[in-house]
């Protein structure tokens, strides 16, 4: 090192780049497969963040979704089916300044995974656990997923499914995460804008991102987020607005004392008018939310929830263990209790 | 405290080698704690010793039945005492259902203390018993009838306890009485409860009250006259200083000691199972002291946990029991395939399915060795005495980060809650374990390999440059690129199992104990080994020349065994469970073994495998003649 300031230059890595996030190899999804644009999303959201690459950890399980982590040049583990949420718990306590993603999909978190989900959750483990619910098994080409709408036929379900669906987000609000989100994969600025703010969480993140497989669930959200019906069938939350959607927002949700019901703007009083408030302690609102599209209403994109509590290796850094010391073992060993036998 | 060695042995004392007591009582009745004190006293005394708790089977059987009791077993000597023992001596009865337990396994013509104060019609009724069977049991054994808990009120009467609190403190009164019969000091006891009962004077008083009132009352005169009064010398035990650790301490003990000396900090993921759930227990007791410790939604939680903080830099580690460690396999597969350090701790018990819970059964040892799908070896190590769980953890712990790859340590329940002195070691006594996080980014290959050890670096999150992906999918060699080219395939196979056989060269080879000269040797593995060595010696006492080995090492097996096998014109196995290592031996090195097989979910006992043994030695001659 000649000068100082090379010294420097080499000491503070050059920021993140999109660039630096590239894939070694191929990616390998379908064309036209709803993860180029969360891939893409995840590429330019991450540089934004502030933390250098090594910070990152992408952690998944199986299926389509959990391709992911070969996908992103940041420290990536391609776990079990349905195990990521574990997998990535003891990478977080071990190293609690990482920066940890888990990538599944509606059968690997909701089916083979879905004790881990809800405990993860539960635990308020801070971890941002991003869901791809296409609605179907593509990896193992076309069978109904837990996620898959009643009635509708699949390779496994030729007379239709016959169990009902989770709801991913009403799930994830019971199970106790501190923020619920939900997104698209069409909607590159509003994919960036929710896992942006995800980012900043500390907590149990969970976002839904609905993502399209065109090679075997074509178009199954296109009823709610296709072109010529999202004006109508979307609303997008945004904190402190009214939830307002349709041509030229002439509508909006009103609370009418049972739930929530679609008036003209025009009729909406200052009572009735709900403001999204996603930070509100209270999750009854969010809960109406998450029940939206059950009831026939447009179904609300955005963060649904976001509260803050101890995560929980707060939670073990407060009650004094600390992660990654190393035991004194003749400081422990010399406090059990015992007994000298003495040289004869 | 430093023991106090033997003062003069009383003339009218007899003199023992071993003595077995066995406790027995309900569930409340705090046996296990009397039985912890009483091994501190034998310890302080400078006996050698073993201990087995005998918990009922349900939390809160009804108070008063043969299912509610629980015992507590320990043998104490004057010399090494390989098992807490089989058939006992002494038995402490506080009611009659623990007398008709107790009488299972005491020996014909032993002593029993009898807590008489408990005999009524009802009590009788709820053992099981009728009066003519307990005249049946006075034929056959010492019964000393005392009335421990009327003696014992009138001691603390003036300690201003309540006669149900008073009545609490029998077990003590009884701890007492078979002190002063086995000729032990009671002055630990009396320690003991000072310091636990320090903010309560009055429970403390009266404790001690009832410890000294049950030690003199062996004096008085209508008692003197039928108790037996023994005594047993100290035992020429390695110098050094001594705790009494069942083996999940030990074990715990041991994964800290590694922890330590490898700086590395320990993470177990766990879920609650019996009898492994005092591992969970004991390390969560430590975590101030550098351990992080995860009670994990389900068995499959607690390794991938694991699993996680290895792949993060820690030692994984998890605890569980035959059912939980089949939840796990699938995980196991993959800390192979990721070739990630794992310790799993699998405390046996009798199965399969739910099985008998609080039994012992070696019947985990084939599951350890092939449980996984495909073809995904494994070390794999078992423990041979309580206080031997220390250095196997510490074994598994130095395998696991020298070769990274995980380890499987095989216990079981006989050695879990079992307890004997365990020598504290220093902690410059302990082998090495050398190990470092990769840091280099240049040139950096996530699969290149160490020459010697064939362990691949551990790249760590958080280390910059060493961005990389792994996980479940086949690796290319070196580059660790997911690959599904059959040549890479066949030769990562062999690679991995390689990584376990090459390390064979460096473990230490088996010992042979015994005459190595006999025709006859008995292999044993884990828990056994006390039974083994006990009935190797008796035959050895007969005139009857056997040799012994006992393996830790599992897989890969040891070097010089197939040598020393080759030496013997009988092999003999026993185990608790069908014939599992028999059948390796056998399959490994195309030799007979002869299997003596036990799965009543009970340890095997001396004189079984020493009556085996003859038997053996006879049927041969017959052939040979
Ligand atoms: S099967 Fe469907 S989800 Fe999977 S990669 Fe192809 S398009 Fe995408």
């Amino acid at each position: 090192m000649s000068t100082l300031e090379e010294y420097a230059a080499a000491a503070a890595p050059a920021p993140l780049t999109r660039e630096d996030l590239l894939p070694e190899g191929e990616v390998k999804w379908c064309p036209g497969c709803g993860n180029y644009g969360i891939l893409t999303a995840f590429q330019k959201v991450l540089p934004g963040l502030g933390l250098p690459r090594e910070q990152f950890v992408f952690v998944s399980g199986i299926g389509c979704s959990s391709r992911f982590p070969y996908y992103i040049n940041t420290f990536g583990f391609h776990t079990i089916h349905g195990r990521a949420p574990a997998v990535a718990t003891g990478i977080k306590l071990a190293n609690p300044e990482l920066s940890v993603w888990v990538i599944t999909g509606d059968g690997d978190a909701l089916s083979i995974g879905g004790n881990h989900f809800i405990h993860a959750l539960r635990r308020n483990m801070d971890l941002k656990i991003i869901l791809f619910n296409n609605r179907i098994y593509g990896l193992t080409k076309g069978q109904y997923s837990p996620t898959s709408q009643f009635g509708v036929t699949t390779k496994t379900s030729p007379l239709g499914v016959p169990d009902y669906p989770f709801s991913p987000v009403r799930l994830a609000l019971a199970a106790g995460a501190t923020l619920v989100a939900r997104t698209f994969d069409a909607d590159q600025n509003h994919l960036q804008a929710t896992l942006a703010a995800v980012a900043q969480h500390k907590g149990a993140a969970f976002v839904e991102v609905w993502q399209n497989c065109p090679v075997f669930n074509d178009g199954v959200f296109d009823d709610i987020i296709g072109k010529s019906f999202r004006q109508e069938k979307v609303v997008y939350l945004q904190e402190g607005e009214p939830l307002r959607f349709g041509q030229d927002k002439g509508q909006v949700l009103i609370a009418n004392g049972r739930g929530m019901q679609a008036v003209p703007w025009e009729q909406a009083t200052p009572d009735t008018v709900i403001r999204h408030d996603p930070d509100h302690a209270d999750a009854t609102v969010a809960f109406m939310l998450a029940d939206m599209e059950e009831q026939g209403l447009p179904v609300p994109m955005g963060i649904l929830r976001r509260v803050r509590k101890p995560s929980y290796d707060e939670i073990m850094a407060d009650q004094g263990a600390p992660a990654g010391s190393v035991p004194d073992i003749s400081a422990l060993l010399g406090r059990l209790e015992g007994w000298t036998i003495a040289e004869r | 405290m430093t023991t106090q060695g033997i003062q003069e042995i009383p003339h009218d004392r007899q003199q023992l080698e071993r003595v077995t007591v066995r406790f027995a009582g309900d569930s409340g009745d705090g046996m296990q704690l009397v039985g912890g004190l009483f091994a501190s006293e034998a310890a302080w005394m400078g006996n050698d010793l073993g201990t087995l708790p005998d918990f009922p089977a349900e939390v809160r059987a009804p108070s008063g039945t043969v299912a509610a009791v629980s015992g507590f077993q320990i043998q104490i000597g004057a010399s090494t005492v390989h098992t807490p023992g089989e058939e006992s001596d002494v038995l402490v009865a506080m009611n009659p259902a623990a007398l008709r337990a107790g009488l299972k396994s005491l020996r014909l013509g032993g002593v029993v203390l009898f807590n008489t104060s408990s005999l009524s019609e009802r009590s009788l009724q709820k053992a099981g018993l009728s009066p003519e069977d307990l005249d049946a049991m006075r034929r056959h054994h010492q019964v000393i009838d005392v009335e421990m808990s009327r003696l014992c009120q009138l001691a603390v009467a003036d300690t201003g306890l309540t006669k149900a609190q008073a009545e609490r403190c029998k077990n003590f009164f009884a701890l007492g009485l078979l002190s002063w019969m086995l000729h032990r000091d009671i002055s630990p006891t009396v320690r003991w409860i000072q310091s636990k009962f320090a903010k309560k004077p009055a429970f403390a008083d009266a404790n001690v009250k009832a410890l000294e009132a049950g030690y003199r009352c062996g004096e008085n005169a209508e008692l003197a006259a039928a108790l037996p009064l023994y005594h047993v010398p100290e035992a020429a035990m390695a110098p050094g200083r001594y705790a009494n650790l069942t083996g999940n301490q030990a074990m715990v003990y041991g994964l800290m000691a590694a922890a330590c000396r490898s700086k590395r900090p320990i993470f177990l993921g766990s879920y609650p199972i019996t009898p492994a759930t005092d591992i969970l227990h004991e390390m969560i007791r430590l975590r101030q002291d550098g351990v992080t410790v995860f009670q994990a939604e389900d068995e499959i939680a607690a390794v991938c946990s694991a699993i996680g903080a290895s792949y993060s830099g820690q030692i994984g580690v998890t605890s569980t029991s035959g059912p939980g460690f089949t939840l796990k396999q699938e995980a196991l597969g993959l800390a192979v395939m990721t070739e990630l350090p794992l310790v799993v701790l699998d405390i046996a018990r009798a199965g399969p399915s739910t099985g008998m819970p609080t039994k012992t059964e070696q019947s985990d040892l084939l599951q350890a060795l092939h449980g996984r799908h495909g073809e995904a070896p494994v070390f794999v190590l078992a423990a041979s005495s309580p206080a031997d769980c220390f250095a196997v953890a510490y074994e598994a712990v130095r395998l696991a980060l020298t070769y990274m790859t995980p380890v499987v340590v095989l216990s079981d329940s006989y050695l879990a809650n079992g307890s004997e002195p365990f020598r504290i070691p220093a902690a410059e006594e302990l082998p090495a374990i050398t190990v470092a996080l990769h840091q280099d980014a240049t040139a950096f290959l996530p699969y290149g390999r160490d020459p010697v050890t064939l362990a691949r670096p551990w790249a760590v999150p958080g280390t910059r440059g060493l961005e990389h992906r792994i996980g479940g999918l086949e690796k290319e060699e070196n580059t660790g690129k997911v690959s599904h080219d059959p040549a890479n395939h066949e030769a990562m196979m062999r690679l991995r199992a390689a990584k376990i056989h090459k390390a064979a060269a460096s473990l230490p080879p088996v010992q042979v104990m015994g005459d190595p000269q006999a025709p006859v040797l008995l292999v044993g593995w884990g828990s056994t080994l006390g039974a083994i060595t006990e009935a190797r010696e008796q035959l050895q006492q007969d005139g009857i020349a056997v040799a012994q080995v006992h393996l830790t090492h599992l897989n890969p097996l040891p070097p010089n065994l197939e040598k020393v096998l080759r030496s013997y014109e009988r092999v003999i196995v026993p185990e608790v469970n069908s014939g599992q290592l028999a059948a390796i031996l056998r399959e490994r090195f195309l030799i007979p073994t002869i299997g003596f097989n036990r799965i009543q979910g009970l340890p095997l006992r001396a004189r079984d495998i020493h009556a085996f043994v003859l038997r053996t030695m006879e049927e041969s001659q017959h052939v040979h003649a």
